[in-house]
């Protein structure tokens, strides 16, 4: 523990669905073992699925388990809509930018 | 103030009105545990409130009122009438604080926060512990006993939605079946109230395998759809989760009974129950009660009651009769709370604004149809006639918007009548009828003095002591009765009392000491019992600190006067007397007399009007008053009056006014029949402008004043008094 980073950003693209969910849940627990806070960009990710909401949920309950702060900074829509229609985002505590519709 | 701030002042207010009136229930029931939980209930969320405003003042005050009542929903402590009255003590200076607040000072006067630390002081001496005989821990609780928890648990919740608990099983994922599709797809039978996704069942992450759904979900959901089209959407995973769906206003006990079979810890499904609304935390606390009553009584039920039941039923002190009461309360709160979801809370303002416009609009809708029948083109003028039928409708409508029920009013003058008859040592009971008889907000607001004045009348002069209504043969118990009802176009408001009745002769002596009528005049008992309604009259024969002063009566026939209304009083010896106040409904639209001077018009309103009639110059002689019937009557030649150009009117007519029982007759030039009018409030430059009540617009778009008839008839009775020589009284001088 003490060996790790303070800050650690990792950014995830593409799908966040449930054919990649086995190596996301990977990355994002080593990510999240390696430092005290994770930034947590998911600008990018294009499509996301309940297995990949399930994986942000466990993220931050780890997170909130070891005392370490798990910060979503950026959000893609797909994201902010599962997030949303889910209604945890209070959960997350995360600010939410909404981008312009088209 | 900004808006949190302004909405705590009106919700503390609220809650202030309730917390007395539960007071009141818990005086004539002191062992009603339900309305001791209530009072509680309101005190938290003032402090709550204050503490969100950061008003400190109010928070430390009501911390210890809250203390109390903690220790009496506890029953640590006993509900006695000493403490009744000093729970209303403690209501008062709550009201007075928020008035603080809401006069945006820092903290209350020194003479104000001292008579809080005072309360404060003997709020603490009910505290155990300073009196040891009033706490009775544990010894006093009646034993719980067996209930029919069946005929309780049939109270249905207020909830309009369908409450959807699904749990999806591990597999769905991996069968390529996503929750979210099917969540989406409920999603269009209705619209989502709430949805809460529960993620409990999600092992550790070393053993969470990712292809695998830990969720569930507890939704509500405001639809028309039937029970099985909501099954229906989860057809295709029916077999790969639970799923409970209960219909709208299901059941409480069902509601209890889905929280205990969901593998959730109870307290937190029940939590996030209340916070989606599907149940209130009233309902919850009830049926968790219910629920753990058979278990606490060791009936043989095979379920386990929830731990958190039996910590409420410990909390609470839970036995038979708080349940049968909390039943019937919890049927009451559920009514209120589908009530006020159906109530929206605007600005008065914006209201205001509303009404004006559709002023306006009346007016234009008048101006147009004119111009259409000018046209003659009968399309036009049918269409207009559509337009102005519909304009009438919005306008009723937009009116009926300010009215609010007279009830609330009424309401508070229970603690009126219950500290004066504490105060006078007199027994009365204050019965309301007609509470839902609705009036103009303005109106409401300028009808409470003038009903409390009547109040402490009819307490003070009408009802007798106890002895003397025995001795009468009347029930000791006084009785003050307000009544409302609407009659063609006003409202009436009756205050009653069963009391001894105005004493003729005792009025009658007293007017003719003061010089108000004279020794030979015949008057009839209407008139007699209208004598008291004059400045300086009293008939009590000592001056208490509640009425005899003389000020009373004649203030109330002055402010029911200033709202254009009348007051009556009916009485007969030993029944009763009856007050009789009439309002107009609205204070912004009136009927109207148009009348012509030079080329202007003016309106009068039409209930100031007595009768019209044809001014005769040659019986005149050139001066401002005449003979009716016997009688002087003063006028005014309003072209004088306004200085219009002279008119062209070969005749001229006056219209004779009446105010406050005084006669003055209005020389005109026409006479141009009834208009129902719109009042516009004269602007600021105006303001001093004595003589006109306002201005409004006439269908052709000109301007017509309406007549201040209250200040024209005291203008023509000073001209009367002085000389007919002066000329113009000075009408713009203040």
């Amino acid at each position: 523990m003490t060996d790790s980073a303070a800050i650690v950003r990792l950014a995830m693209e593409g799908d966040m669905t449930i054919y990649n969910a086995t190596e996301q849940k990977h990355r994002l627990m080593a990510s999240l073992d390696s430092c005290q806070e994770l930034e947590l960009d998911l600008g990018q990710v294009s499509e996301v699925d309940t297995a990949g909401f399930q994986l942000l949920i466990l993220a931050k309950r780890e997170a909130l388990r070891h005392q370490k702060v798990l910060r979503i900074v950026a959000h893609s829509t797909p994201v902010s809509d599962l997030l949303d229609f889910y209604n945890k985002v209070a959960y997350f505590g995360d600010p939410v930018h909404l981008p312009a519709r088209d | 103030m900004d808006e949190l701030q302004q909405a705590f002042v009106q919700e503390s207010n609220e809650q202030l009105e309730q917390f007395e009136a539960t007071l009141r229930q818990l005086e004539q029931t002191p062992d009603d545990p339900e309305a001791v939980n209530s009072l509680f209930r309101h005190a938290h969320t003032i402090k709550g409130g204050a503490g969100v405003v950061e008003c400190a003042f109010i928070v430390e005050f009501t911390h210890v009122v809250e203390n109390l009542l903690d220790l009496l929903r506890e029953g640590r402590l006993e509900v006695t009438p000493p403490l009744v009255s000093l729970m209303f003590a403690c209501s008062d200076q709550i009201a007075a604080l928020i008035e603080v607040f809401a006069a945006g000072e820092a903290s209350p006067e020194p003479a104000q926060a001292e008579h809080g630390a005072e309360l404060v002081r003997q709020l603490r001496e009910f505290l155990p512990g300073n009196s040891q005989a009033e706490s009775t821990p544990g010894g006093s609780v009646p034993a719980e006993t067996t209930s029919p928890v069946e005929s309780l648990g049939g109270a249905k919740v207020a909830s309009d939605c369908w409450h959807i608990s699904i749990r999806f099983a591990e597999h769905v994922l991996k069968n390529g079946m996503d929750p979210l599709s099917f969540l989406r797809y409920l999603a269009t039978l209705g619209e989502v109230a709430h949805i809460e996704t529960l993620s409990d069942g999600m092992p550790p992450a070393e053993a969470m395998d990712p292809e695998c759904c830990y969720l569930g979900f507890e939704i509500d959901l405001r639809s028309h759809a039937d029970k099985s089209a909501i099954e229906h959407v989860f057809q295709f995973v029916l077999d790969d989760c639970t799923l409970r769906i209960l219909p709208p206003a299901s059941k409480l006990e069902e509601y209890i009974q889905l929280i205990q079979e969901l593998p959730e810890d109870t307290m937190r499904l029940g939590e996030i129950l209340v916070k989606s609304g599907a149940l209130t935390r009233q309902e919850l606390e009830q049926g968790l009660r219910l629920q753990s009553q058979p278990h606490a009584t060791g009936a043989a039920e095979e379920s386990t009651a929830p731990p958190i039941g039996e910590i409420l039923v410990e909390r609470k002190n839970v036995h038979k009769d708080v349940v049968e009461a909390a039943a019937s309360k919890q049927k009451q709160v559920s009514e209120k709370k589908a009530l006020e979801a159906k109530l929206i809370r605007v600005q008065a303002d914006k209201l205001d604004n509303l009404i004006d416009l559709v002023g306006e609009l009346v007016i234009a809708g008048a101006s147009g149809a004119l111009m259409a029948q000018k046209t003659g083109q009968a399309h036009l003028v049918e269409a207009y006639s559509v337009i102005s039928r519909l304009v009438e409708e919005i306008r009723n409508s937009a009116l009926q918007l300010r009215m609010v029920q007279v009830g609330e009013t009424f309401n508070r003058f229970h603690r009126v009548v219950r500290d004066l008859s504490r105060d006078m040592g007199k027994d009365v009971e204050l019965v309301i009828s007609g509470g839902e008889t609705e009036l103009d907000k303005s109106v409401v607001e300028k009808i409470t003095d003038p009903l409390m004045h009547l109040v402490r009348n009819s307490m003070d002069h009408g009802i007798e002591p106890a002895e003397a209504r025995e001795a009468k043969g009347k029930p000791a118990k006084g009785q003050v009765r307000f009544n409302a009802y609407h009659d063609s176009g006003s409202i009436v408001i009756e205050v009653m009392d069963d009391g001894a009745g105005l004493n003729k002769e005792r009025i009658l002596a007293k007017a003719l000491e003061r010089g108000v009528v004279a020794p030979n005049q015949q008057l009839s008992d209407s008139e007699i019992y209208k004598l008291v309604f004059e400045a300086g009259f009293s008939t009590a024969e000592k001056v208490t600190s509640v009425s005899g002063r003389g000020v009373g009566m004649d203030v109330v026939r002055r402010n029911i006067e200033a709202l254009r209304g009348t007051v009556e009083v009916e009485s007969s010896e030993d029944i009763g007397s009856t007050f009789r106040i009439r309002l107009p409904l609205t204070l912004a639209i009136i009927d109207g007399f148009q009348v012509g001077v030079g080329r202007a018009s003016y309106i009068i309103p039409l209930d100031y009007v007595v009768e019209c009639m044809e001014l005769d110059t040659s019986e005149t002689h050139g001066r401002d008053y005449l003979n009716l019937r016997g009688e002087v009557l003063p006028f005014l030649r309003l072209k004088d009056l306004f200085q219009s150009e002279a008119s062209d009117a070969r005749r001229q007519n006056i219209v004779v006014v009446q105010y406050a029982g005084q006669k003055a007759g209005l020389v005109v030039d026409h006479l141009l029949g009834e208009f129902q009018t719109v009042i516009k409030p004269l602007g600021q430059l105006f303001r001093n402008l004595r003589g006109i009540a306002g201005s409004t617009i006439l269908g052709t778009g000109e301007v017509a004043l309406i007549l201040d008839v209250q200040s024209l008839v005291k203008v023509t009775a000073q001209q009367e008094n002085f000389s007919q020589h002066a000329g113009l009284p000075a009408l713009n001088t203040p």
